[in-house]
């Protein structure tokens, strides 16, 4: 009787209620499914590092979206490397070792998502960050009892620049800032480049097409397929190019596994030869919608005017692929490397690098100092090993993240090529100073150097007292 | 006819029994937590003992071509001895939860080696002040059971009291050699 009397009174409007919600959530779904426009779905703005990718949502979400276990697995396949390289201080094994089972009770850092959720603009800090920013306070609060220097300094203030990273700190460490104490601001003039070594390198990996490219100069008489070419300006181009001094002719990537021609090659067929080259392109800014493989979906390229940098009107039309920087057939380095750049970036430091001492133009080839590229910091030569570091490939890592945010990471392989670390940490933690592109001296001080140099004393006087006394205990033993 | 199809009966049985046979064997519980962490120690000891003699000591005192270093990359010098049980310590812990193990010490020179749960405490101070033993106990961790065995690390050589004593880090400087100086720690999981 009572049942009766919760049942609906109109059953036909329940019914066309519970039908349309069917009939929405399919739509919803479909729409998801089939490439449709899925900004609708986005439930906040994602962060600066992901947002290229933010409507591949399977890229990060490869299970379900409340699966943590599976999302783990999508930041690691993008990032793991990276926290290798960086000689992470606080990697998973620390966090899934059980007797630190209390500290991630209370900050699970066995995840990422646990400090860099994404889509929450609003508790979203620098580097990402999604926690408070004095969470270091959860498992250092004792800090001032290995460091008196440290008690009364807030739990804020340790990521400052030139302190400490959570995951980075091999240019921090104390005994790094002992051995670099009262470097001069400037130590050397010229600025090491190692050469990229692929042609020594590919042929040891396996992949690099020897037999049909054999690494020998080729000249305008034996190019083949020259049949697709007419335009000689192609030619004179390819002519200027690595490629025809290495061998690699027009059919290396304009043929493709059928021998079919390729009008268009993209950067899979670099990718042949290019493999980390074009590895670290696909995990940086310029080429991470490009990569397939880890999105689960293919996006179309990025575009400038998509970025969340300032870029100038004239590139916003523009797609990024290898040959956006590189120009197609005369692949020139040199124009990548800092008029690639400006060609579309258009903030103050990009504004401001031709005017900043970093950049020579026209540097005579026998001056110590050429000058510096845009990709000399940003994307540096790296050293990748294989075969646990019998074979090193030395490559421009055109991964930016690599070596860019928190900018720390640039300290030793840029800018302690040339500079004294504190004038290096001081520099970088001067933002006025970097968006003028270095064009002056820094006006903070980060005092790091001296806290070690205190401690270092310290522990030295310390040292003296306890030997002191080591030795009159001895001598009063002798004497008795 | 009807001992043909017993003879094939019982070789197909035989067939399968066998290989099911080896397969349980196999996977049969037949050692307890704690012999499973007395040879897991052996082998970690051993392997130690090994690098430190054979590649370590050999290099850095009797031919002298190298050096070893905390800061082994930066130096362009071998890893201490301690660092190689560490990382092999995370080298294993990427690749499995089923047993972790690490090198603890009531004087750790990096502070986050020193004991953090009640046996760590317990265990750390019994291996100290009982020469040649080892400490064996149960702890519930993260809502999961573990036994954990302590073992102790004493000096075995000069280097070893030298680095801990005048590391300018170290709580304390005047471990003398065979002292023991911290315990390895293995922890097997226990269910629950």
């Amino acid at each position: 009787m009572t049942t009766h009397k919760r049942l609906p009174k109109r059953p036909i409007l329940w019914l066309c209620w519970i039908y349309g919600s069917a009939v929405l959530g399919a739509a919803m779904s479909d729409h998801i499914r089939h490439g449709h426009d899925r900004s609708l779905f986005l439930p906040g703005e994602t962060s600066y590092g992901h947002h290229q990718i933010e409507l591949a949502c399977e890229a990060c979400h490869t299970e379900s979206y409340t699966d943590k276990d599976a999302m783990q697995v999508a930041c690691e396949s993008c990032h793991l490397d990276q926290l290798k390289l960086a000689k992470d201080d606080h990697p998973k094994t620390k966090f899934t070792d059980p007797r630190n089972a209390a500290r991630v009770a209370r900050l699970d850092a066995r995840y990422c998502v646990t400090c860099h959720v994404e889509h929450r603009p609003d508790i979203t800090l620098a580097m990402g960050l999604t926690q408070p920013v004095d969470y270091c306070f959860i498992c250092h609060e004792q800090i001032a009892e290995d460091r008196p220097s440290h008690a009364g300094m807030a739990f804020d203030t340790c990521a400052s620049a030139g302190c400490h990273n959570f995951h980075d700190n091999r240019a921090l460490y104390e005994d790094f800032l002992l051995k670099h104490l009262d470097e001069p601001v400037v130590i050397k003039t010229a600025f090491d480049k190692p050469g990229a070594n692929l042609l020594e390198v590919a042929p040891v990996m396996g992949k690099y097409p020897t037999d049909a490219y054999p690494l020998e100069q080729r000249d305008a008489t034996n190019i083949d397929v020259a049949d697709k070419f007419h335009e000689d300006e192609i030619i004179d181009e390819w002519l200027m190019s690595a490629h025809s001094e290495s061998g690699v002719t027009c059919s290396a990537c304009h043929h493709d596994s059928q021998q079919a021609w390729l009008a268009k090659p993209d950067h899979s067929v670099c990718q042949t030869c290019h493999e980390v080259e074009v590895g670290s392109f696909l995990l940086g800014k310029h080429g991470m919608r490009l990569d397939i493989e880890r999105l689960n979906k293919n996006l179309s390229p990025m575009s400038p005017k998509h970025a969340r940098l300032n870029m100038l009107e004239t590139a916003h039309s523009q797609e990024l692929s290898c040959n956006s920087c590189h120009g197609t057939h005369r692949y020139d380095v040199e124009f990548a490397a800092t008029d690639g750049c400006l060609a579309c970036h258009d903030d103050n430091h990009s504004r401001s690098f031709k005017s900043s001492p970093h950049f020579v133009a026209d540097a005579a080839p026998d001056a110590d100092w050429q000058g510096l590229t845009c990709a000399d910091c940003h994307m540096p030569m790296t050293e990748k090993e294989f075969f646990w570091g019998e074979v090193i490939w030395t490559y421009a890592n055109h991964n930016q993240s690599e070596n860019f945010l928190p900018n720390e990471k640039m300290l030793r392989p840029v800018c302690m090529q040339c500079h004294g670390l504190q004038f290096a940490i001081d520099s970088l933690a001067d933002r006025d100073l970097i968006a003028n592109n270095f064009n002056g001296r820094p006006t903070t001080k980060i005092q790091s150097l001296e806290l070690a140099r205190a401690r270092l004393e310290l522990a030295a006087q310390a040292k003296a007292a306890a030997d002191k006394a080591a030795a009159e205990a001895a001598a009063l033993e002798t004497a008795q | 006819m009807k001992l043909k199809v017993i003879v094939l009966g019982a070789l197909l049985t035989l067939a399968i029994a066998i290989p099911l046979g080896v397969q349980s064997a196999a996977d049969k519980a037949m050692f307890t937590p704690k012999q499973m962490a007395d040879w897991l120690h052996l082998v970690m000891s051993t392997d130690r003992a090994v690098y430190t003699k054979v590649i370590v000591n050999r290099l850095t005192k009797k031919d002298k071509v190298i050096k070893a270093s905390e800061h082994f990359e930066d130096d362009q010098a071998l890893a201490l001895p301690a660092q190689m049980f560490r990382f092999g310590a995370e080298g294993v812990a990427r690749k499995t939860e089923d047993f972790s193990y690490s090198l603890m010490s009531l004087w750790p020179i990096n502070k986050q080696n020193a004991p953090v749960t009640d046996v760590e405490q317990t265990g750390l101070k019994f291996i100290a002040d009982n020469p040649g033993e080892n400490y064996y106990s149960e702890e519930e961790l993260g809502g999961k059971q573990y036994f954990t065995a302590i073992y102790p690390d004493p000096a075995v050589a000069p280097v070893c009291v030298s680095c801990h004593n005048e590391h300018k880090d170290s709580p304390r400087n005047d471990f003398k050699i065979g002292e023991v100086m911290g315990g390895v720690v293995i922890r097997i999981p226990t269910g629950g």
